[in-house]
């Protein structure tokens, strides 16, 4: 199925130079999402974080070191024609390509719990339930009705809170409009983020700040030459940040693939 | 029948063949799923309508405004409020976490009376009658023997309301020891006020500053009001303007600055002085504000010409002469100028020189009073309450002085709380009374604030949560959280313009709790004639509303109230000084940065606590939402790394992730190495604000790391009589 014009494409362009790795958006993340916690959370592969920040750093010795903090939603990968590498090895089709939104779902239901996603996924945005999530007694109270509750036995990630999407479509259609601003659908990141740094909206549409953010020329996407076509462009005036974006070889120049 | 081999085989291959083509298993390893993605325990959220609540945050003294998101009666998120003068829809991650904290299992549920040791966490819980009956009970026997200055009361927020009635209800019973936490904001508000006669918090214009040179203000680790501060970084971002970093280590801030100087960590005043110097000797400076014909000018002058010229202040700071002539020339040449300090988050109150030196600054390149710039902006303490009358027992006790030796208009000294508990001077200390504070967790030098701890016959904790004090307290009495009373908080940290914001009930009060106002309310009430006489209120949002008048429509209405016509003192040149303008005396006296504690021989590195956004500060502990966000290079099961150089770690035979043994003149404590090569090499850092022990059975930071507080001290400045303290000296040794 081709994607047809008048088709939206949500996506995110984070400037990195406006980045200062403070959390928010983890935060933001996790409370609008019903992600779970337990006592400790400082094993980072059993850690589910929708939302991670990463650390980069440039690798030089003092004084000459730097460093670069990187947030990493789901990449929501188009590869071509909806390929996206998680998409097409799932066996029970609970993760599915949407060509309406560009938006890469996943339906826990459906999800039988086999982390074939998580393996084909390059950008460690999938995580595993290996236990039942638990609140302590009260704090159950905290959870959003609009999104559910995973259980033990499913992969989750970031779905660019699509929750949103569907209230702010239903507000558009009760008030007879066809279309919902750009305002309205608003990642909770995106709205948490005190620095501004995340920007999100439709790569397709001329009148929204992404589509002209996404040209930059320091504008880069991760792990661009496995050809993933993702949707979150990273913008950062230093060269060794847009460098760490892909395995460059040492004689290869940084720069967009396709 | 006989079954022989062949059909037997026949059999199991066919069945086995049979099975696979019927979707019995599949239709089975279905149910299965659905089944097991359905166990009772998992909740279901219920829907509902969904309301928003406007409302201010109190987790840090920023006083954010924040929009809750409501469920029906439930809290589901708390948002940034869109439109706010200070915040402006941004939010910290801490304030995101907010909604863990009132229904967190760690808060206090009912007041609770200690049965077993201090400590060991037995109570059994009391109803709130029984409870302020015992407080009155203990309040009462003081007063009776003629002692009610044996009563401290310590709290963590000193303004607003609340504030105001906690010093009224401990002035008409008679004890001066009202002390709360000095901050780097106090320190500031001293340089600058020396400097032009108005004393009070200094408001920070990062907005429409152009070049921002911090002196190890840790501007995106939570310095000032975070989400403001975000904010400003990002304009500062998009509009091209400069940001210098001074600082030991490669933190956040120094990672998204221009430029980044780890000079020699304690010569931060040695720089600015020497930048002062240069902008003096080659006369880039403003002189329009700058009061050069008295005495102060000719001495500062000489001073700068003598102590700090560029070779020696190259020597000194460990950087080179050029950088500092070129970085003096950059700063006195920047449309808008401004130079920062307080270190990190600026939770201690750091040395006087240093910010005298960096107001000096801001004085020669005229950033005071001025857009871009800095000036003071005096809060409102103005109450309006008639004057409290004292009885005879409570006027004598008054008049004996505090505990800590801060006088009347001085900031309170909290540091030297637990030393004159152990040496009960200039008294004894019979009741400490803790107020939404944490200082058993919370002051440097942990060991001698336990040692103080047991002088103290009586405690009592008002607190929403089991920390470390409650833990360790007699009685606690639960409070409502800020999500579930009315306040007000008066002033935003570094905001530049008086700003009032006003907290809302977002829930139903969660716990058998009550609002710290009407604890004291009731207790004055018990306690009756004089101190009941000084309270004309029957509850607190009354007092509230009565005490902020004709602001208390506005404040209802938007959520908070901001001086729309205030003028920055000094942005008509004119200043309270003798001569209307900036007086340099102050300045020129010898102001020597306080050393830090240790020998070098002993102790060859220097140990620097760095401040997070991924670690709340202050006496919230982090909420487990952003517990999840501690890197693991921080925090790893239940130990804390230190960050070393990896050249320092090569002498010392460590490798990444070794375990260690680092001593100070304070403390030990055996920590994992974590190798960053954006450290100094003499220097060792440590995240603050870890190593917590109280709250109980739920451990989710508690018991995890190591509290700085335990290795570190206070050093007490000699000029402003502050805790001064950034660091200490320290030992790393293999284990």
């Amino acid at each position: 199925m081709k994607q047809e014009q008048g088709y939206k494409k949500f996506g995110m362009v984070i400037d990195l130079d406006k980045c200062t790795g403070c959390g928010a958006c983890m935060v933001a993340c996790m409370a609008e999402n019903n992600v779970p916690f337990k006592q400790d959370e400082t094993d980072k592969r059993l850690s589910i974080t929708w939302m991670r920040v990463y650390k980069l750093t440039n690798g030089k010795p003092y004084p000459d070191t730097d460093i670069c903090y990187l947030p990493r939603p789901c990449q929501h990968c188009e590869g071509h024609d909806g390929h996206s590498p998680c998409v097409s090895v799932c066996p029970a089709t609970a993760t599915d390509y949407d060509m309406a939104t560009g938006i890469v779902s996943q339906i826990y239901t459906r999800c039988f719990g086999c982390r074939y996603c998580m393996a084909a996924c390059p950008y460690h945005a999938r995580y595993f339930n290996w236990w039942d999530p638990v609140w302590p007694d009260g704090m159950e109270k905290s959870l959003n009705p609009n999104v559910s509750v995973r259980t033990r036995g499913v992969v989750e990630k970031c779905s660019f809170c699509y929750h949103r999407y569907q209230l702010a479509r239903e507000k558009a259609f009760v008030e007879e409009r066809r279309d919902i601003e750009e305002g309205e659908y608003q990642t909770a990141c995106t709205q948490a983020c005190p620095s501004a740094a995340i920007t999100f909206g439709d790569l397709n549409d001329p009148s929204h700040a992404v589509y002209e953010l996404k040209k930059n020329p320091n504008a880069f996407r991760l792990l661009e030459r496995l050809g993933t076509n993702t949707k979150i462009y990273y913008v950062s005036s230093r060269e060794w940040v847009r460098r760490s974006g892909d395995n460059y070889l040492k004689h290869e120049p940084t720069g967009k693939v396709h | 029948m006989k079954i022989d081999r062949r059909s037997f085989l026949s059999f199991v291959i066919g069945g086995a063949a049979g099975t696979a083509l019927t979707p019995l298993p599949w239709k089975l390893t279905d149910d299965l799923s659905i089944w097991s993605q359905n166990w009772p325990w998992t909740p279901v959220p219920e829907g509902g309508e969904v309301t928003y609540v406007n409302s201010t945050c109190t987790l840090c003294p920023g006083g954010c405004g924040i929009t809750v998101r409501k469920v029906e009666e439930r809290v589901v998120k708390i948002e940034g409020m869109a439109g706010h003068p200070v915040n402006d829809g941004g939010i910290c991650p801490l304030g995101l976490a907010g909604p863990q904290l009132l229904y967190g299992p760690y808060r206090v549920r009912t007041p609770l009376k200690r049965v077993g040791q201090r400590g060991q966490h037995q109570w059994a819980p009391i109803s709130w009658e029984a409870a302020l009956d015992e407080v009155t009970g203990k309040l009462t026997e003081l007063r009776t023997k003629n002692e009610p200055q044996g009563l401290a009361c310590i709290t963590g927020d000193g303004r607003g309301t609340v504030y105001h009635l906690l010093a009224r209800f401990l002035t008409a019973y008679g004890t001066p020891n009202l002390i709360s936490a000095a901050s780097a904001a106090d320190t500031q508000g001293q340089a600058l006020g020396r400097l032009t006669g108005i004393e009070g918090p200094v408001g920070h214009d990062l907005e429409n500053s152009t070049y921002v040179l911090s002196f190890g203000a840790g501007l995106l680790e939570g310095w000032g009001t975070p989400a403001r501060v975000f904010k400003a970084n990002s304009a500062r971002v998009d509009h091209g303007g400069k940001l210098i970093q001074v600082e030991a280590r490669l933190s956040n801030t120094a990672a998204k600055a221009d430029k980044w100087l780890p000079i020699t960590p304690g010569s931060e005043a040695d720089l600015a002085l020497g930048l002062a110097a240069v902008i003096v000797s080659e006369s880039l400076y403003k002189t329009d504000l700058i009061d050069d014909q008295n005495n102060g000018w000719d001495a500062f002058k000489a001073m700068l010409a003598e102590t700090y010229n560029p070779e020696k202040v190259s020597g000194r700071t460990g950087l080179d002469k050029s950088i500092i002539v070129a970085l003096a020339r950059e700063f006195a040449k920047a449309e808008k100028p401004l130079a920062v300090c307080g270190r990190g988050r600026g939770q201690t109150p750091g040395s006087l020189a240093e910010a005298l030196a960096v107001a000096s600054l801001n004085a020669l390149v005229g950033s005071i009073g001025r857009a871009g710039g800095l000036w003071t902006v005096a809060p409102e303490t103005d109450t309006g309450w008639p004057e409290v009358e004292t009885d005879a027992v409570a006027t004598t006790a008054m008049a004996k002085g505090r505990i800590d030796g801060a006088a009347a208009q001085s900031p309170d000294r909290l540091h030297r709380f637990a030393p004159a508990v152990i040496e009960a001077k200039p008294y004894p200390l019979q009741m400490l009374l803790v107020v939404e504070a944490n200082p058993y967790y919370g002051l440097a030098d942990s060991q001698s604030v336990k040692t103080a701890w047991e002088k103290i016959p009586y405690i009592v904790s008002m607190s929403s949560f089991m920390d470390e004090t409650a833990q360790n307290a007699d009685l606690v009495l639960p409070l409502h959280t800020y999500l579930e009373r009315y306040e007000d908080v008066a002033g935003s940290a570094g905001f530049t313009r008086p700003y009032i914001g006003l907290v809302r009930p977002a829930a139903k009060p969660q716990c058998d709790s009550l609002h710290p106002g009407d604890v004291i309310l009731k207790l004055a009430k018990a306690l009756g004639d004089s101190v009941a006489a000084a309270f004309a209120w029957d509850d607190y949002d009354t007092c509230l509303e009565e005490t902020l008048g004709d602001k208390w429509q506005v404040l209802k209405e938007q959520g908070y109230w901001v001086d729309e016509n205030f003028q920055p003192p000094g942005s008509d040149g004119a200043f309270k000084t003798a001569s209307g303008r900036l007086d340099f005396a102050a300045v020129a006296a010898k102001n020597e940065p306080v050393a830090l504690q240790g020998e070098e021989g002993a102790f060859p590195l220097v140990l620097i606590p760095y401040d997070s956004m991924r670690l709340a500060g202050n006496a919230i502990e982090s909420p487990p939402f952003l517990a999840k966000t501690v890197e693991n290079t921080v925090l790893k099961g239940h130990e804390s790394f230190v960050e070393i150089n990896p050249k320092t770690a090569q002498k010392l035979g460590v490798g990444e992730g070794a375990r260690a043994e680092l001593a100070t003149p304070r403390g030990k404590a055996v920590v994992r190495v974590h190798l960053y090569d954006g450290i100094r090499p003499d220097v060792v850092a440590i995240a603050r604000n870890l190593g917590h022990t109280g709250n109980g059975q739920y451990k989710f930071l508690a018991g995890k790391g190591v509290n700085a507080n335990t290795l570190i001290a206070p050093v007490e400045d000699p000029v402003s009589g502050l805790d001064a303290a950034w660091g200490i000296r320290a030992k790393i040794s293999r284990i």
